[in-house]
């Protein structure tokens, strides 16, 4: 009997030529159809400014050139405050946070991983940091410090800028977040390491700080500048504390001159923030996948 | 005989209920090379891991230089500054170059001035060959240039013993030489050696003392040619025609 998964013994020569529909798109079709299609897509989302009844409305304003100008530059003349004024505090922001997010995150994770029977109530509290920390929203976060600190009435840490008790916010929130990408960073180490470590005499401490840590950290540098990335953004939370930052100044300018401009100029200054960084983290994350290919 | 380095007496180590070592005992001299063969899973990895304390055991006893290495004041880190170990991966420590991985150890283990430790590592590479590879990166190597690192490695923290698991086993066929030539040099130099390997004629060439070890079980143990030539035991026997 002949089975279906015979070779087929047959004469026939087989034909390996692409149905003629697929072959629309081939060479130079293929650029000209791809630049055509781009152009459909984006043309129909723009079009929904045009084409819908508050269209015109919209266009005018978020996006009224004179107005974002305005906004971005402010007028001293009547009181009005400009977005650029607001950069600094927000670049401040979230590079003092992630200096101390980065010291704080590997601080957790590396306490979760000590065995030594002292730290057992700093294992503990680490483990209940991240739990809470990752489960409560960084808005939430934000007021919870900026408006409990002030309160508890206890010295300098009572009398601090908003800025100050958002950058304690960020830091809180984000050491949760960190901690659990360089834990498992520390996971992703061969145990072999471990074990060639400790057997050159090294002690437990000396293998996390020159063996282990830094191939953890090399290995989640990508998931680290993502959570870097959402930290820069989350600066804006801060406005809620009456920090003037970028976000702060667009809202006043809105409500001053009732034209919503000044949050496009927001959205604008966020994205050119972040736009290089996550470019750069894509860029890093190709990388380390064509060298684990090329390594394995 | 010259003095007793290593000692184990009746070790047992479980794995769950899994005994892989049950009440193994040997004694390891100065100078001595004694080469532990047997097939896979026989507990020569986890004899060579328990002596250097990488794995706790759960009976019996063992010892170096006389002090029982279960006492509750010995400190495990200074044990091992003793023991080189040498594994069958070569675990070599990707981040750092190769003069690095040989530094790691005198620098942050014994505390030594880098720049002392330094033109001692680098006579370590020039006995292997390696010294003009100093500043590269391990995975640059070949297998058998990383094995041989990895034991000069182990050597810069001039230990009384080296204990060697398998280290040829996961080598190209061709990389095998280059690895045991280096370890024969060590063994006419006296250097004191506990080897676990499949390489027999290797092990008849360099041991003094062969230990054969099957189910966890040492079941022989003695000089090359007795062990070799004239096995009392039947498993010994039936190991070695597989083998040949």
């Amino acid at each position: 009997m002949k089975l279906k998964t015979d070779v087929d013994s047959s004469d026939a020569t087989p034909n390996l030529f692409a149905p003629r529909r697929r072959r629309l798109f081939v060479g130079k079709r293929g650029i000209a159809a791809s630049s055509l299609s781009t152009a459909i897509v984006f043309g129909l989302i723009v079009s929904v400014l045009f084409v819908t009844p508050g269209g015109a409305t919209v266009r005018y304003a978020f996006f009224n050139p004179h107005e974002m100008w305005v906004a971005w530059i402010g007028n001293p003349r009547i009181g009005l405050l400009a977005i650029r004024d607001g950069i600094f505090t927000n670049v401040w922001m979230f590079l003092v946070s992630e200096v101390l997010v980065l010291a704080l995150g590997i601080s957790i994770a590396w306490i979760r991983f000590s065995q030594s029977p002292v730290f057992v109530p700093f294992r503990l509290l680490a483990t209940l940091y991240t739990d809470i920390l990752r489960g409560v929203p960084t808005l939430l976060v934000v007021m919870i410090v900026g408006y409990g600190l002030p309160t508890l009435n206890f010295g300098f840490l009572s009398h601090q800028s908003p800025a100050v008790y958002g950058v304690i916010a960020l830091t809180l929130n984000y050491s949760a977040y960190v901690s659990e990408v360089i834990r498992a960073g520390i996971f992703s180490v061969p145990h072999g390491q471990l074990l060639a470590a400790r057997s050159l005499g090294l002690t437990q401490t000396s293998t996390m700080r020159r063996v282990i840590l830094p191939q953890a950290i090399r290995t989640v540098i990508p998931p680290l500048l993502n959570d870097f990335i959402s930290l820069q953004k989350d600066t804006a939370l801060v406005s809620i504390l009456g920090a003037i930052e970028v976000t702060r100044a667009a809202q006043i300018f809105s409500a001053t001159v009732f034209n919503e401009s000044g949050l496009t100029v927001a959205a604008l200054f966020f994205l050119a923030l972040t736009i290089p960084m996550t470019r750069y983290t894509d860029r890093l994350m190709a990388r380390d996948r064509a060298r684990r290919l090329a390594g394995s | 005989m010259s003095e007793v380095v290593l000692e184990l007496d009746g070790v047992v180590k479980r794995f769950a209920d899994n005994e892989v070592l049950r009440g193994v005992s040997l004694k390891l001299h100065r100078h001595e090379v004694a080469c532990l063969i047997g097939a896979s899973g026989s507990g020569k990895s986890t004899l060579l891991r328990c002596a250097n304390l990488l794995e706790t055991i759960d009976g019996g006893s063992i010892s170096l230089f006389g002090q029982p290495l279960g006492d509750r004041r010995i400190d495990p880190d200074l044990v091992r500054r003793h023991m080189g170990m040498v594994f069958q991966s070569f675990n070599l420590f990707p981040h750092l170059s190769v003069i690095d991985n040989i530094l790691l150890g005198p620098v942050y283990a014994l505390k030594r001035k880098r720049a002392d430790a330094y033109d001692e590592a680098l006579a370590l590479l020039d006995r292997i060959g390696l010294r003009d590879r100093a500043d590269e990166y391990p995975e640059r190597l070949s297998g058998g240039q990383q094995q041989r690192v990895a034991i000069v490695r182990s050597l810069a923290m001039q230990p009384s013993l080296l204990l060697l698991d398998e280290v040829t086993s996961a080598l190209d066929p061709t990389l095998v030489g280059e690895v045991l030539d280096l370890l024969t040099d060590l063994a006419h130099n006296g250097t004191t050696m506990l080897i676990a390997t499949h390489e027999m004629n290797f092990a008849r060439d360099v041991a003094q003392q062969i230990v054969f070890l099957e189910k966890g079980v040492l079941v022989e143990q003695g000089a090359p040619d007795q062990v070799f030539n004239h096995p009392r035991e039947e498993a010994t026997r039936k190991f070695l025609e597989r083998v040949r």
